[in-house]
């Protein structure tokens, strides 16, 4: 935490010119440029704004996508957490295989991953024909949102993983002897002491996996269908098929003000985790 | 000797440690110890590290398994209750304070447990944090304390839900030495407010000397000895005790025992210890400092019989009210004197009689232990 309190001297700040350049020129400007045009295309005004807004189907898939990525979020926190721990606790050797098991799927691309998904939850595929070998019932997992869901958990997994781990990896494992040593029940300890003191992990993990789950465009398109359509589906037709940058743009600002609105929700909890746990080193 | 006498009031628990061993893997940890602490007594576990007073602390605490052997507190086993029923306080080195929780709250973590009403609660904090003078810091967070503010909310966490047993695992070894020593008297304090059974471990040897009414000795998973300090500095069993508390010189030497005493040959020279030879092993004597007289050449016995070597001074050292020397024999061992600072100091070099009385010799059979803890 001290990286964020500490005073940089005056020479870093010249080191950031080229991170803040490459911003400038591949970020602000081509956003600044969507968003004048969603503005003024096709006659300037707010019409592409009233049009989103008075579009029943927009709002549902931007509501279905802020669903999507809470499911995706709370599946990520629940994979991860015991994941994390596990790697926090374990000898050096198990802790190098466990961050393999992360990292390796994180480096093979986001597409193969998902067709993978593809091949694994098709209807025909490798799920569904243990379900009937297992004397079950098929059950429809490509094009509905259980399998986009799933798909984007275990896409977003380490995005998870890693901010937990290096919180979980800072606390004091005999904190929870000296609880017990108080009275409390190991499982008690947990939750009194263990928890709290992780809780920065999980919402900067949560954070992550949220916003990125916004935003996600390849996983949803190939394992989700109509019913399952995330906001950036609809961007994309918008933008590539019907070239109206306008109302492309316009969704594009909304996603982006939601977005800022659920950072404005979660910044009073996360700033109170981390005071919570300020003192932990 | 022990604190059990001075007062009738006492409600420390008695602890009969029988037996008890420690396994890890094939690594012996503990071996068959045997142990009672008396009620209200302050015992310290002392030894250098990996010797299983730790081992011992946390198998009373319940952190780990016992091997083998069983604890009893008050007569009654607590080999299989889990820590957290044991309903024993432990403070630890590194404080193992909540730091997501205000010092009162640290405080009042165990009652909660307990679940005692809100404001008992709050009175015992209270009572608890102005034990150890931090009644003004109910509010502050672990992080803003000092290291040995810390130690003393700990220390009040460990001591506010009345148990009658007090674990200390070298609650002082990450302070200063000038805070060490006033939270040393602060701790013999609160003992004796308090008349809980204090355990203690350190590898500080002065501050178990300084703080306990016993010392149970630990090296290599056992333990050498129990006594007082006086008992362990004067009369040691072993040369490891005899080596660990205190200063102390050795010799060695071929030795012969006849008629209660025992000569051992040092540099040529015939010495004289009380006692027979312990076993048949080789023996040593053991000398305190202040027990070695230093003087000039050709002196002589200055009363009664006395053992006297010869050598060299290596080393002087003015340590204001003494001297300290350093004396090398003609066999090359050293022997440390310390004598009253009077007349002029023998210079670096010269050559000095070191006399001591022979009953001021504690023979001891060589199990091989060098100086330096």
């Amino acid at each position: 935490m001290s990286v964020l309190t500490g005073r940089a001297p005056r020479g870093a700040l010249l080191l950031t010119l080229p991170a803040i350049a490459v911003l400038l020129l591949v970020m602000a400007v081509p956003f600044g440029v969507i968003v004048l045009r969603s503005f003024a295309e096709p006659v300037p005004g707010l019409a592409n704004y009233v049009w989103f807004f008075q579009t029943p189907v927009n709002l549902t898939v931007l509501a279905r996508t802020f669903t999507i990525a809470f499911w995706v979020t709370a599946c990520c926190v629940l994979v991860a957490y015991p994941y994390a721990f596990a790697m926090s606790i374990a000898g050096p050797r198990l802790r190098l295989a466990l961050i393999m098991c992360v990292l390796v799927p994180f480096w093979v691309s986001g597409v193969v991953r998902t067709l993978a998904w593809v091949i694994l939850l098709q209807d025909s595929g490798v799920i569904n024909r243990i379900l009937l070998a297992l004397g079950f019932e098929k059950v429809r997992l490509i094009r509905t949102q259980l399998g986009v869901t799933i798909g984007m958990t275990q896409v977003l997994l380490p995005f998870m993983i890693m901010p937990l781990y290096a919180v979980m990896r800072g606390i004091d494992l005999r904190l929870l002897q000296a609880a017990r040593s108080l009275g409390a029940h190991p499982v008690k300890s947990f939750f009194q002491i263990y928890l709290p003191l992780s809780l920065p992990g999980v919402f900067a993990g949560a954070t992550l996996v949220f916003i990125l789950s916004l935003g996600f465009y390849i996983t949803p398109l190939l394992l989700g269908g109509p019913q399952s359509t995330m906001l950036s589906t609809l961007i994309q037709q918008q933008v590539l098929s019907l070239l109206s940058w306008g109302r492309g743009g316009a969704m594009g600002v909304v996603l982006l003000v939601a977005t800022f609105g659920v950072l404005a929700l979660a910044g009073p909890f996360m700033r109170r985790s981390y005071q919570i746990s300020g003192g932990s080193r | 000797m022990n604190a059990a006498s001075n007062e009738a009031t006492c409600k420390g628990a008695a602890i009969d440690i029988d037996g008890i061993s420690k396994f890890y893997g094939g690594f012996t940890a503990l071996e068959n110890v045997s142990l009672r602490v008396e009620p209200g007594e302050f015992m310290s576990f002392l030894g250098p590290s990996g010797s299983g007073k730790t081992t011992t602390l946390n198998l009373i605490a319940g952190f780990t398994d016992l091997s083998g052997g069983d604890i009893r507190l008050d007569a009654r086993s607590i080999g299989h209750v889990p820590a957290h029923k044991r309903n024993i306080g432990v403070v630890f080195q590194h404080y193992a304070l909540f730091p997501h929780m205000s010092v009162a709250q640290n405080v009042a973590y165990p009652l909660k447990q307990r679940r005692v009403g809100k404001a008992e609660r709050a009175r015992a904090v209270e009572e608890a944090l102005r034990k150890v003078q931090l009644d003004s810091f109910a509010h502050r967070y672990p992080s803003e304390l000092s290291g040995g503010q810390q130690q003393r909310v700990a220390l009040a966490r460990a001591m506010v839900f009345g148990p009658s047993l007090l674990l200390m695992d070298e609650p002082l070894g990450a302070l200063d030495k000038k805070l060490r020593e006033v939270l040393q008297l602060e701790i013999k304090r609160i003992h004796r407010e308090l008349g809980s059974t204090f355990v203690y471990v350190t590898h500080d040897q002065e501050e178990a000397l300084v703080l306990s009414d016993r010392i149970a000795v630990f090296n290599r998973g056992r333990i050498e000895q129990v006594g007082t300090g006086q008992t362990l500095y004067t009369a040691p069993q072993t040369l490891f005790v005899g080596q660990f508390i205190g200063e102390s010189s050795v010799l060695r030497g071929p030795h012969r025992s006849a008629g209660g005493e025992t000569m051992l040959t040092v540099a040529g020279t015939a010495l004289t210890a009380p006692g027979a030879a312990n076993g048949e092993g080789a023996q040593v004597i053991l000398l305190r400092p202040e027990a070695v007289m230093v003087q000039a050449p050709g002196t002589g016995p200055q009363e009664g019989r006395c053992n006297i070597l010869s050598g060299v001074v290596r080393e002087m050292l003015y340590l204001g009210s003494a001297m300290k020397y350093e004396v090398t024999l003609a066999d090359g061992s050293h022997v440390t004197a310390r004598t009253p600072t009077q007349g002029a100091p023998f210079a670096l070099g010269a050559t000095v009689e070191l006399a001591w009385r022979p009953q001021e010799s504690v023979l001891l059979a060589d199990d091989g232990s060098t100086a330096g803890h």
